[in-house]
C-alpha cells in the first residue's frame, strides 16, 4: 500500500507492506538512522519518536497507522544548524555514553519540557521511565534535561 | 527482528463501517486500537489476523464524560487520558492511582481502555479497576447495542463477551458520591505488569460500610472480583479487624499461578495485603480523612 508520512516536516511517500513497523519505515525507507531499534517489545524505548507531537514507541506501531500523520525524529530537533537546548543539555552534562538510548531520551525530554517547562527531577524520572539506559545510570540524563529547562534559548550553532 | 506476518490493513470510517468490515471478513479480522497488545502478539504469532481494521480515526469512540449518574469512557480513550482526566479524578482516586502504574508514560499514550478490556489479559490492571467499581461495557453489532456488566464480561483468559462482528464502544461506571477509592500494585520493576494488584471503593455511612467493591488482578480472582469479602463488610464498622478479615476472604478466593513473577503463596499473601491497604485507604477517604 502507498503511504505518506510527514517526517520532520518533509513528506515521505513509499509503497510498503502493511505489516511494516514504523521504526523500520523511518530507518530503512526514509533513511533516518538516528532512531534506534533495540528490544522490539516496547520495553526499552530507544525507538521513541513523536507521532503528532506525542512520544510513541515506533517498534509497536505500523507505518500504515502513521499514514497522513506527522512524525518527528531526533533529526528533527535541530533547526537551521542550531541544536535544540535538549541536545545541548546532553552535551553539557555528559548525558550519554554509548548513545544508544539518547535519541529517544532527548525526544521524551523535549516533549516533557514542552508540557512542563520546569519539571522536578522526579517528574523527569517518571517521564523517561519507559526507556532504558545501560550506561549512564540516568543521573546525567536527568541533569541534561534540567540543563535544557534552565537554558531554553541558549543553543549554539553547530559546526 | 520481530515483524508481524503479512496482513492487510484498512481504516474504519465509523463504528457502523467497522462492524460491516468485521462481518465481511469474519474471524480473520481484528480491530486495531492502540496496538500495544495486538502487535506484540502478532510479532510472536500468538495472533495471526489476515486483516487489521484500524479504529483510531473514530472520534465517536473518544472522550470522557458524565451521563446522568454514570461516568462514560469511549473505547479509544487512552491510558494517558484516563490518568490526566479531572472528571475521573473528581469521582474516583482509583483511576489515577491505577493508571500511574500501568506500563510507562509512552505506552500509555497508545494503549486504550477498550483495548485493555478486550485484550482480557489475566493481569490487566484496568480489569481490576472495572470489576472493583462494578462498571459495565457497551457492545455494538449490526443489529444494535447491549450492555454487559464487567463482572460478567470475561469468559476466561483473553476471552470476552465480544463476539465476531462486534465492537466495544464504551465503558461505564456508576458515580457514588461519598465513595472513597484506592489502588495498590506490586510489580517487579517500574512499568511492568503486576505481580498482584488490588483496588477498592468503600462507602462508609453512619459508622458502617454501606457499599463496597473489591477488584484483584494477576492472582486468578474469578471475574477479577471478591464478592464474599464485599458481603462480609456490609453493615460492619470499617475497623482494622474487619478490613483485615475481608482482605483475607478476598485472598482465599484467589487461585494464583506460580510463574516468573513469583510463587503462588507469595501472590496469595500479596492479594491479602494489597486488598487490605486499598480498603484501608478507601474507607478513610470515604470518611473524609
Ligand atoms: C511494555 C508494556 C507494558 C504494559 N504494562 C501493563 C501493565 O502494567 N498493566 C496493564 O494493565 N497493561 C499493561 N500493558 C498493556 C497495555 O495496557 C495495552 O495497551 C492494552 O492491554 C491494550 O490496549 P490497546 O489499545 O493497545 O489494544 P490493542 O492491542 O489494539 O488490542 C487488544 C485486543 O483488543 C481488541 N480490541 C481493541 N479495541 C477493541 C474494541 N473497541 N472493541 C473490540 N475489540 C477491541 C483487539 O482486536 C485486540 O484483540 C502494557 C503494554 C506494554 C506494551
Ligand atoms: S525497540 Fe521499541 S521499545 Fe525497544
Ligand atoms: S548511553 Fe548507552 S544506553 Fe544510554
Amino acid at each position: 500500500m502507498e503511504i505518506t508520512i510527514t517526517i520532520n516536516g518533509e513528506q515521505v511517500t513509499r509503497d510498503v507492506e502493511p505489516r511494516t513497523l514504523l521504526v523500520h519505515f523511518i530507518r530503512e525507507d526514509a533513511g533516518l538512522r538516528g532512531t534506534h531499534w533495540g528490544c522490539d517489545t516496547s520495553n526499552c524505548g530507544t525507538c521513541t519518536i513523536w507521532v503528532d507531537e506525542k512520544p510513541v514507541k515506533s517498534c509497536t506501531m505500523l507505518a500504515a497507522q502513521a499514514d497522513g500523520h506527522s512524525v518527528t525524529t531526533v533529526e528533527g530537533l535541530e533547526k537551521g544548524g542550531v541544536l535544540d537546548p535538549i541536545q545541548q543539555g546532553f552535551i553539557e552534562c555528559h548525558g550519554l555514553q554509548c548513545g544508544f538510548c539518547t535519541a529517544g531520551m532527548m525526544l521524551t525530554g523535549r516533549a516533557l519540557l514542552d508540557e512542563n517547562p520546569h519539571p522536578s527531577d522526579d517528574e523527569i524520572r517518571e517521564a523517561i521511565s519507559g526507556q532504558i539506559c545501560r550506561c549512564t545510570g540516568y543521573k546525567n540524563i536527568v541533569k541534561a534535561i534540567q540543563w535544557a529547562a534552565d537554558n531554553p534559548a541558549t543553543s549554539e550553532v553547530t559546526a | 527482528m520481530q515483524t508481524p506476518a503479512a496482513v492487510d490493513y484498512v481504516r474504519a470510517t465509523s463504528v457502523a463501517n467497522a462492524i460491516a468490515l468485521l462481518n465481511e471478513h469474519g474471524e480473520d479480522a481484528r480491530l486495531l486500537a492502540g496496538g500495544h497488545s495486538l502487535l506484540p502478539m502478532m510479532k510472536l504469532r500468538l495472533a495471526r489476523p489476515d486483516i487489521l481494521i484500524d479504529i483510531n480515526d473514530l472520534d465517536e469512540l473518544r472522550g470522557i464524560r458524565v451521563e446522568g449518574d454514570e461516568l462514560v469512557l469511549g473505547a479509544m480513550v487512552t491510558h494517558a487520558e484516563v490518568l490526566s482526566s479531572p472528571i475521573l479524578a473528581e469521582h474516583y482516586a482509583i483511576f489515577r492511582e491505577a493508571e500511574k502504574v500501568i506500563a510507562d508514560p509512552i505506552v500509555r499514550n497508545k494503549g486504550t481502555v477498550g483495548g485493555s478490556m478486550c485484550q482480557a489479559d489475566p493481569s490487566e490492571d484496568l480489569s481490576a479497576v472495572g470489576a472493583a467499581l462494578k462498571g459495565s461495557v457497551v457492545i455494538q453489532n449490526a443489529t444494535g447495542t447491549r450492555t454487559v456488566p464487567l463482572r460478567e464480561f470475561h469468559e476466561g483468559p483473553y476471552e470476552t463477551k465480544v463476539a465476531d462482528g462486534e465492537i466495544l464502544t464504551e465503558v461505564r461506571f456508576p458515580i457514588r458520591p461519598r465513595a472513597g477509592s484506592a489502588y495498590e500494585k506490586v510489580e517487579r520493576r517500574v512499568g511492568d505488569w503486576p505481580v498482584c494488584s488490588a483496588g477498592a471503593y468503600v462507602v462508609v455511612s453512619g459508622g458502617v460500610v454501606t457499599d463496597v467493591g473489591i477488584g484483584l488482578t494477576a492472582v486468578g480472582a474469578e471475574h477479577f472480583c471478591a464478592p464474599e469479602a464485599e458481603a462480609f463488610l456490609i453493615g460492619k464498622a470499617p475497623s482494622e479487624e474487619n478490613l483485615a478479615a475481608a482482605a483475607q476472604l478476598a485472598a482465599d478466593s484467589c487461585s494464583p499461578n506460580a510463574d516468573q513473577r513469583g510463587p503462588a503463596d507469595y501472590k496469595q499473601h500479596l492479594a491479602m495485603e494489597l486488598t487490605l491497604r486499598a480498603l484501608r485507604r478507601a474507607a478513610a477517604s470515604s470518611q473524609g480523612a
